[in-house]
Order: C-alpha cells, then structure tokens, then sequence
C-alpha cells in the first residue's frame, strides 16, 4: 500500500498520517450569475487507509459533486484536494486520468458495465487499462463471490451481482481508494447491505481507503465514519 | 494553496510522475490492445441488424468501386491489346498519327528504310484500317481490319476458338472475335458478307480480342487488308519489327527516327502507354468511369460513417465509464478505430469476392471487368481509409463527452 509517490514525500513525513485523500475548503459553484448553483460551500474532508467512509445526505445536497472533485473529475471553484499527498491542483486532463487509473476504483450506481462483455471481460478492460496481468479477473471475481458467474453478460446477472462485477472491475490494479455514487441505490436492502459490507472488507482487510456515497440511512451503521453532508455543507 | 500548511513541502505534481505511478506493462499502453479490439468487435456485433446494413454498404461501394476501376483497367487493357500481343519490337507510323486506330497512310519506302538500319533484325508492313462492314442480316457497322504477315505471325489474330490461321491465305477470308458475332450479324464460320464494299467470308473465331472502340477488330492477310482497303501491296499504314539479339532498344530506335524523318517510331511500350492515354485521358472515357469509382467511395464513407456513428453515440456511456475510470484517449481511439478496421476487413472480403464473380462473368461480354489481385488488394486500403475517415465523426464525438455524466443519471 506504499504510494507511489513516497519517494517525493521527505522521509519525517509518516506515511500513515497521510490521508489517502482529502480535501479543503473546497467549494463548487456551477455556472456564474443568477443561474449559478453553490453546490459545495467550504468543505474539509479525509479519509484514511483502511477506513471506510460514508457519505450521507439528502438528495441535491452535493455528494456526487464532492466525489466527482475528490476523483479527479470535475475542478473545484476553490478549494485544493490530495491525493495521497499530492495536490490535484493544475494538472491536466490526461495527467488526471492516469491519476485515477493507478490509484483508485469507481463504483457507479447504475453498474455501468460494458453490456457486450461477460463479467470476466468487464474486469478484464480494467486490468488491461491498468497493465495488469487479465488472469486475474477470475481471482477478483471469486472475491466478490462470483466465481461461477464469469462467463454471464451484465443482462443475465441481478443487481447485486452486476454491482459486485462493477466493484471486482474497480479492484483491478489494486487502486489505493475506493469511490462508489450510490452502489446500493438499485438494489433491495439485502443486496446493499452485502455490497457494502464487501466494500468494509476490503477496507479493513486490504487497507484501501473507501468513500461511499448515499441517502440511505440504513447504509450508516456499516461504516466507520458518516460524514453527513446538508445543502453543500458537512454538518457533523 | 499548498502554502497554507506549513507540513507539507512543495507538492510534485502528478504531471511530473505520472507514468511511473503505473506498472511497465500499462505505461506502453497503445501496445496493449486485446481488450479494445474486443470492445470494438462486441460492441458492433452486439446490434447485428445495423452490422448488417453496416456491412451491406461497404459490400456496395466495394463492389461499385471494383466494378468502375475493373472497367477502368478492362477499357485499358483493349486500347492496348493489339500492340501488346505482336511480338514487334518497334512500330513506325506517318508523322502525326494521332491514335493507333487511325494511322495516316506511311510512306512506300520506309519499309526499306527500316530495313537497313543497323540493328533491325526484320521489318513488315502492317495494315490498321477502319472500314464498313456489311452485316448479312442487314444494316452497317464499322469495324478496324488489322493486315498482317501471316508468314512471320509477328502481329496478328491469337486465341482462335474455331478455323485455323492458315485458313486466312484463302482470299477474302477473315476472322472475327465470338465476343461480337451478334454485332456483325454473323452466325459462324463460313459467312459471307462485305468490307468496305468487296468481299468477305468468316473462316474462324477468336475469343476475347475486344476493342475499346465501338468497332470489332477484323483479323485478315495484309494482302488481304489492302484489298479491302483499294490499296496496293506497297501501302500500309503501320511498318513493324524486330530488333537483332544484342542490339540496343534505343539506339536502334534513335537510329531509325533520323533514318525515318517523316515518321514517328515507337518501342511497343511506348506506342501501348500512347495508345492508352489518349484513350483513357485525351477523349475522357476513362475520367468518367474514375469519376464513378469516386462516387462509389462517397457513398461508401457516408453509410459507414452513419451506421459507426450510430453505433458509437450507443455505446456513449461506455466511453464515458472509460474516460472516468482513467483510460487514455488512445483506448478509445483504438475502440472506435477497431470497429472501423473490423467493419472494412469484413465488408471487403465478400465485396471483393462479388467483384471477382461479375469480372468473371463479365470475360465473355463486349466490355471486359479486370481485377487483378493488386486491385483486390489495393482496395482493402481504399476501404479502411474510408472507413477510418468515416470513424472520425464518431471519434469526435466519443472524445468530446464528459466522464462526469456517468455519475449525473
Ligand atoms: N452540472 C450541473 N450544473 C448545474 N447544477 C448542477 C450540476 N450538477 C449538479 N448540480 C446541482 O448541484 C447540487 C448538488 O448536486 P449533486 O452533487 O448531484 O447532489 P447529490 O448527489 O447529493 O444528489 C444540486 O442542486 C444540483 O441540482
Ligand atoms: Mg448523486
């Protein structure tokens, strides 16, 4: 779980009190005039390696903003985010992108699978992305309990099962953080309680630092932390 | 900003590192393209109708395309074929002869002339005439009687399906080519009928000697070439020969000019390679059927362009998913690239065998369709080029979406 940037950190810096990812005083106005919508007001944020966080709130309250900035995704009006230390600040789409695909997982609450590949194809486009060996998809696939499911397409697997495909698919490469916009949002109580008590395994088991978004009461009690978000303001 | 905590040191940049943040393998990712052909294959043969009709067009313009150039190369061929098939070396015309189906009549002496030009091994007139031809049904057409030598065969009729070349020292005999027995009205050997008023009798057949123009060839004696034509066995229009062993094509061909000052003289390439330009570029024929073959690809590029683009505004959420998760633009690239390379190599290949098929049928017509496997190859590239070109709408628009949409359904 050594970032890979360590070797830029000076050496009195501990690693562990590095936040996978953070973010301060950050605040998102979209559009400009009297049509412009604050959708985050100063908002200060981390989350740790190895924890699990929850991000809850009303609908319309800026949670897919936050996790859109914290991915790299969308600029802040003002405001800097961390990655691992480094400071998102300036760079360039590509150097974005290649951002997110080494460090970090998207889970998304409509799956977003590819729907012409089969489960082990869709973790497959990850890994080769990620210069990953695509052995391994049926090995990410059995740890999300999938095992006997890899040759399905997305139209022959149930929610739950399309959404644990979509978190083996962010899992590939070993990516330090884990991002998920309402996974549970499609599925039935059951199902969601299970995605995101997969999602708190892999936090605590493999260190990754994971952020889930939702309006779910219910999801809150799975995490280690709930950071309540009103209006575009954390209120804790 | 980074200022603000005096913790933190300087912050590198991502921009600065990036690469190495990814193990080897990814870091030469245009390499790496199993999964993109993949994509690239499933998502087209994911809606099978619209591959279809995606195919169906570039079958089309495939064959459209063959078909023009085939033609094109056909019309090439048989402006040639009566210059590329003697076994002459050099051919010598009257000054000004602007096109090889109508040659001035030459001077009675160059004959002589070329004979004693070092270097010329033998030389014989040669009689290209267009006359009128009495059809034994009735009505006329004009046809082109090529005279010949028949004691040298050095130019002269070839690939004869029915009577003997002997058969030609009978006066008045003549040959026809199968391809036009229903233009001349002739049934079979042993037709009588007229050129140019005197008379004629068909004492065999070739088979695909055609001419580019709307006259058949005629294939008879010089001596009986000239009677036809009310010349003596002194005039011709077109002297032929062959160089010695070891002479120099050039010089010879040098030497002869300067010997000939009242006529051109040709090496056969060269008469061929005159021939065929003014044909095909001088009178136009050959820019039209070009311009059909361009039409073709037109047409082409838009189907293809509709149907990839449709396909790629489909798939629009998967670029997106891409573009969030952190693949390169060149992932896309090679997605969209592939589904073009896939649809051009599919497309082509039963293209070019329908192509082949109407080539194949078309070698007993009046107009010959030649595809030569350098054709067949030539437009593979034609097509992926088109292709690719009608890609980079979609391209356009797959690159211009905003992997921020994936999170706001
Ligand atoms: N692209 C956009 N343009 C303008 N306003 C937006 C855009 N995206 C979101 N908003 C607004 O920002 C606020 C926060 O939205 P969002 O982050 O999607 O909230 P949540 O995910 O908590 O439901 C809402 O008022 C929403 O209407
Ligand atoms: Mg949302």
């Amino acid at each position: 779980m050594t970032p890979p940037t360590a070797s830029h950190e000076p050496p009195t810096l501990p690693i562990a009190d590095t936040p996978a990812l953070e973010a301060q005083g950050v605040t998102m106005v979209y559009g400009s005039g009297a049509t412009s919508v604050q959708a985050l007001i100063d908002v200060d944020f981390a989350v740790r390696p190895g924890e699990i966080l929850s991000l809850m709130g009303p609908s319309g309250s800026g949670k897919t903003t936050l996790l859109m900035i914290l991915g790299g995704l969308l600029h802040a009006t003002c405001g800097v985010v961390r990655v691992e230390g480094l400071s998102l600040e300036g760079l360039p789409d590509s150097a974005l992108a290649r951002m997110r695909l080494a460090r970090m997982g998207f889970v998304f609450q409509s799956y977003n699978l590819f729907p012409a590949l089969t489960a082990l194809e869709n973790v497959q486009v990850a890994l080769e992305l990620k210069g990953r060996d695509l052995a391994e998809g049926a090995d990410l696939l059995t740890r999300v309990g999938l095992a006997g499911r890899l040759r399905n397409r997305p139209k022959q697997l149930s929610g739950g099962e399309k959404q644990r495909v979509a978190i083996a698919r962010a899992l590939a490469g070993d990516p330090a953080i884990l991002l998920a916009d309402e996974p549970t949002a499609a599925l039935d109580s059951a199902n969601g309680r299970a995605v995101v008590k997969l999602l708190g395994e892999l936090a605590h088991d493999l260190g990754r630092a994971v952020v889930v978004v939702t309006h779910d009461l219910r999801i809150g009690d799975l995490s280690d932390r709930v950071v309540r978000i009103e209006d575009g303001r954390i209120v804790e | 900003m980074n200022g603000t905590d005096p913790l933190r040191p300087p912050t590198p940049s991502f921009g600065t590192v990036p690469r190495s943040a990814l193990p080897v393998a990814a870091r030469f990712g245009p390499w790496r393209t199993r999964m993109a052909w993949l994509l690239a294959w499933r998502n087209l043969a994911h809606d099978r109708s619209r591959f279809a009709v995606t195919l169906v067009g570039i079958v089309f313009a495939v064959v459209l395309i063959a078909m023009q150039v085939g033609l094109f190369l056909g019309f090439s061929d048989a402006t040639t074929v009566i210059i590329l098939h003697s076994r002459a070396d050099f051919w010598i015309a009257a000054r000004g002869t602007q096109n090889f189906e109508m040659a001035l009549p030459l001077d009675k002496q160059a004959l002589y002339q070329a004979r004693s030009v070092p270097g010329v091994a033998h030389a014989e007139r040669l009689l290209v005439q267009f006359g009128p031809w009495k059809k034994p049904g009735g009505g006329n057409e004009g046809v082109l009687v090529v005279g010949s030598d028949l004691n040298t065969g050095l130019a002269g009729p070839w690939n004869l399906v029915a009577g003997r070349l002997e058969d030609l020292r009978q006066p008045d005999a003549v040959l026809i080519d199968r391809v036009y027995m229903d233009k001349l009205g002739v049934s079979g050997t042993g037709v009588a009928t007229e050129i140019n008023g005197r008379r004629a009798r068909v004492v065999g057949l070739t088979q695909g000697i055609r001419s580019f123009t709307t006259s058949p060839w005629i294939f008879t004696a010089l001596r009986t070439g000239q009677r036809f034509a009310g010349l003596d066995a002194e005039q011709s229009n077109y002297v032929i020969g062959t160089f010695a062993p070891g002479a120099d094509p050039a010089r010879v061909r040098a030497d002869l000019t300067r010997a000939l000052p009242r006529a051109d003289v040709y090496l056969s390439a060269q008469l061929a390679e005159r021939t065929r330009d003014y044909w095909m570029f001088t009178t136009g024929a050959g820019a039209s059927v070009l311009v059909s073959a361009v039409l073709g690809l037109l047409v082409g590029s838009v189907i293809v362009a509709q149907v990839l683009y449709a396909t790629t505004v489909d798939h629009l959420t998967e670029f997106g998913t891409l573009r969030a998760m952190g693949a390169p633009r060149t992932f896309i690239y090679k997605i969209i690239l592939g589904q073009a390379a896939i649809s051009a190599t599919l497309g082509h290949i039963p293209g070019a065998l329908v192509a082949m098929a109407l080539a194949k049928g078309s070698e007993l017509a009046a107009a010959v369709i030649l595809i030569p496997l350098g054709l067949v190859l030539g437009l593979y590239w034609v097509t992926l080029a088109m292709c690719i070109l009608a890609s980079l709408v979609s391209i356009r628009k797959a690159m211009g979406i905003d992997p921020a949409m994936v999170f706001q359904r």
